[in-house]
């Protein structure tokens, strides 16, 4: 056996890749989360993107513009939930479900609607895609023992949403636990009457929350269509919006610790697409549909509580209204 | 010329909601650098005032002037900018962060916090010295006292430059010495200049502190006086409407057989901390045996054990047949079959389903009764008539089965509880804060129903933190401090001295 072998690097490069819109999501609930608003619309807002972000860069050929079509329309699905669970103080759970049955049924109507390939849209080519980027000095490196292929194979070579998606882990750490913002977004989502009190708007910081949830929520959805595939396909976020559920509460609501959780959820993804790796490494084969069920069976094990104690925000899933 | 301004003066104040006057034309004045007090019962409408003052509500009409200019208060932020500080009954903390990031949540300098922090961490110091109001600014909340949060939120509004500050209830949560330090706080603060307004429904406070109180009943202002041409008896008359008995009236107790009997009870707690280190107990029948102690000191461990909601090691008999303290039969409902009646701590927790009609909560705990059933389902007109007679005799307002618990006011769901418990006939009565949060005519009325029970001839453990209800109502006191019994005394034999010394765990 050879146990090494389970740590390849394009294994490792995959997990990365497939890591992003995880991280990304769960980034994106780490927020809402923090500030006191359950989301299970992630998968939704997910979906949604990737959807409007593949149609527009293939109508436009812009990719760019596809990206922003996708966190637009994430957005609106964000405004709809804060709409609801803020203003209206209704149920997050009920209003995060449908988010996600409404982004499930829409994207496949209205890509029939338009394109007419059976819920899909058209293979995107040239600038409808994000490409891989060459870091500086990637191809002078190679010949560096261990540190050159890490960097030329493993850090170096992917689109830029990857990088931005890494940058936003200690952006959030930043924005979290040094800014005012970051203090007041954590007490909104602990204590709403302190922060009332204290004279601060709740629900303008909630929407804040929820806002900023849409935005990554788009970044990972156009990303899944526009980066790591080639194209929107019906389902295509395949429960990835409830997986990165799974890697908050794993994560406890902080952002490292996200970036850990998510790294694993994508090695067990890339992984899963190896299965001649897994043979080599352990000697004997694997069911490929149990390789594919792991993120799965892990989400369940971790929501199940078995991974130690999380205390999620202590408002959170609570309609804060004034008392008396 | 400003110092003949008062620091508050509202004119005209009326809230209604819905059909619900809760403030009818209140005028009010306060003068600079006094300790004002405001009085009144449970729904009298004294936290709608101060929630008005506040920026919480806004007032049907009426005027406010601060400091002789008229001011409008549309919401939080506008109180704290006229220099209004407020300390909630329930603090407004949030629990997981640092007293210091507590303090300036709100009040931040720019969009970075490591200035502002490194700003409050200096002037925290300034007011510490100032007004003898220590704290440990890196204490995260949930790892210190309740009094020590008090005091935190007072920071909070001094550090946002209050002049003004206002106090919701500010001992209900507080040991007698913590009260104690509060008060020379507030002492202090007056000294210095700052104008205090305390609501309070305890008439020793308004009597130990106040420069001048103002009375409220049902909304309306019924007197402003100033404190020292008034006494407890008249302000009580005041609040209630009519001459309200301050004392428990009640003959000596006649003990006769032991009742109750706990030898080394021990209790382990979740974190594997003893709570109860070995008591040993008797309450006989026909007495009132009060446990005085401050909060958390094993009391509410006492009560649950006893009321068949945990466990425990020891024996404990009834009336000479031992109580299953862990197996089968350690459950509320054996524990009734056993004759033990529970009126909880935490009624609107334990002794109440909030959300559920009186009727059905008159019913939990003996819905089994065959009086309430009929076959295998349960006979609701039975149990609703029962619940209208029940509210008849113990006097409950509104007199409506079917309202919802959380619609009665405090003392009137202590009586349902009460009515529930007390009806059953038992041999023993497990009471726990038997008027906490309850108004002062609501008291008179339980205590006389507790005494009324001990004439009966039943035994009576009672628990409060108020020592001043436990010297009226029991007849003999035991002590608790760190889960042992400190002492134990007749009521007549001792004062408030001598048990706040056991309770500190000084002395026996």
């Amino acid at each position: 056996m050879n146990f090494l072998a389970l740590f390849d690097l394009s294994v490792l490069d995959s997990t990365v890749r497939l890591a992003v819109p995880l991280l990304l999501a769960c980034l994106a609930g780490l927020f809402s989360e923090r500030g006191g608003i359950f989301d299970i619309g992630l998968e939704g807002k997910m979906l949604a993107a990737a959807f409007f972000s593949a149609a527009i860069a293939a109508t436009t050929g812009s990719v760019w513009i596809g990206l922003l079509a996708g966190i637009g329309a994430s957005l609106t699905l964000s405004a709809v939930h804060g709409v609801a669970s803020i203003t209206f103080r209704g149920n997050q759970l009920i209003s995060g479900v449908a988010i996600n049955f409404l982004a499930a049924g829409l994207t496949v109507l209205i890509a029939q609607s338009w394109f007419r390939q059976g819920g899909r849209t058209p293979s995107l080519i040239g600038g409808g895609r994000f490409e891989p980027i060459t870091l500086p000095f990637a191809d002078a490196l190679t010949t560096v023992p261990f540190f050159g292929p890490l960097y030329s194979e493993l850090i170096s070579g992917h689109s830029i949403l990857v990088y931005v998606a890494l940058l936003c882990v200690p952006g959030t750490w930043y924005i979290l636990f040094r800014t005012r913002f970051g203090l007041r977004l954590r007490a909104v989502g602990e204590n709403p009457a302190a922060v009332d009190t204290a004279g601060v708007s709740v629900v303008g910081l909630r929407f804040a929350a929820v806002g900023i949830c849409g935005i990554l929520c788009g970044i990972a959805g156009a990303y899944l269509a526009t980066g790591l595939q080639a194209g929107f396909v019906k389902d295509m976020t395949a429960g990835r919006g409830f997986i990165a559920l799974a890697a908050l509460i794993f994560a406890k609501w902080r952002p490292w610790h996200a970036l850990w959780a998510t790294l694993l959820f994508g090695y067990l993804q890339a992984i899963a697409l190896r299965p001649d790796i897994i043979e080599g490494a352990l000697g004997f084969k694997v069911q490929v549909q149990l390789l594919d069920a792991m993120p799965y069976i892990l989400t369940v094990v971790i929501l199940a509580g078995f991974v130690g104690k999380a205390i999620p925000p202590r408002a959170g899933g609570e309609p804060y209204v004034k008392e008396r | 010329m400003t110092a003949t301004h008062p620091a508050i003066e509202l004119k005209g104040i009326s809230k209604a909601f819905g059909p619900v006057q809760a403030n009818k034309d209140i005028s009010i004045r306060v003068m600079p650098g006094t300790i004002h007090g405001i009085i009144g019962e449970n729904g009298a409408g004294k936290s709608t005032l101060m929630s008005i003052l506040y920026g919480f509500y806004k007032a049907d009409a009426g005027e406010v002037f601060i400091a002789g200019q008229k001011t409008d208060i549309p919401d939080s932020q506008a109180a704290i900018a006229a220099g209004i500080g407020m300390v909630f009954q329930h603090f407004k903390l949030v629990e997981n962060f640092t007293v210091l990031e507590n303090i300036i949540l709100g009040a931040e300098d720019g969009g970075f916090l490591k200035p502002s922090l490194a700003k409050a961490r200096k002037s925290l110091v300034d007011l510490a010295a100032e007004y003898e109001l220590n704290v440990d600014p890196d204490a995260r909340i949930e790892e210190i006292g309740v009094g020590m949060q008090q005091r935190v939120e007072i920071l909070k509004a001094l550090y946002r430059q209050a002049d003004i500050l206002i106090l919701d209830e500010p001992t209900g949560v507080l040991t007698p010495a913590e009260a104690d330090q509060l008060f020379r706080i507030l002492g202090r603060l007056r000294e210095e200049g700052k104008t205090i307004i305390l609501i309070t429904h305890k008439l020793r406070e308004i009597m130990d502190t106040t420069d001048t109180v103002s009375v409220m009943r049902r909304g309306e202002m019924t007197a402003t006086v100033k404190t020292s041409e008034t006494s407890p008896e008249q302000l009580a008359e005041l609040m209630v409407g009519r001459k309200v008995l301050l004392r428990v009236d009640k003959t000596p107790a006649a003990p006769g057989p032991v009742v109750l009997d706990i030898q080394n009870l021990r209790v382990v707690d979740e974190q594997k901390v003893e709570r109860l280190r070995g008591i040993d107990l008797q309450v006989r029948a026909g007495e009132i045996l009060g446990i005085a102690g401050v909060a958390g000191n094993g009391q509410s461990e006492l009560l649950e054990v006893l009321g068949g909601y945990a466990d425990g090691t020891g024996t404990v008999t009834l009336n000479g047949q031992p109580i299953d303290l862990t197996g089968k039969y350690s459950d509320g409902r054996s524990r009734r079959t056993n004759g033990i009646a529970h009126v909880p701590e935490d009624r609107q927790r334990e002794g109440l389903i909030m959300d559920f009609a009186a009727w059905e909560n008159t019913a939990f705990g003996y819905h089994h009764d065959p009086a309430y059933t009929s076959g295998l389902l349960s006979n609701n007109a039975a149990i609703k008539a029962e619940t209208q007679a029940k509210m008849n005799r113990f006097d409950v307002r509104p007199p409506n089965p079917q309202l919802a618990a959380k619609n009665f006011s405090g003392g009137n769901q202590q009586k349902i509880v009460l009515a529930r418990e007390i009806e059953r006939n038992p041999d023993l009565l497990l009471v726990g804060q038997p008027t906490r949060g309850v108004d002062i005519g609501a008291i008179e009325f339980i205590h006389q129903q507790i005494v009324a029970l001990r004439d009966q001839g039943k035994a009576i453990l009672l628990v409060s933190v108020e020592l001043e209800e436990i010297l009226s109502l029991a007849d003999r006191v035991a002590v608790m401090f760190d889960g042992q019994i400190m002492g134990e005394r007749l009521s007549q034999d001792t004062d408030e001295k001598e048990l706040g010394l056991l309770m500190a765990g000084v002395g026996a």
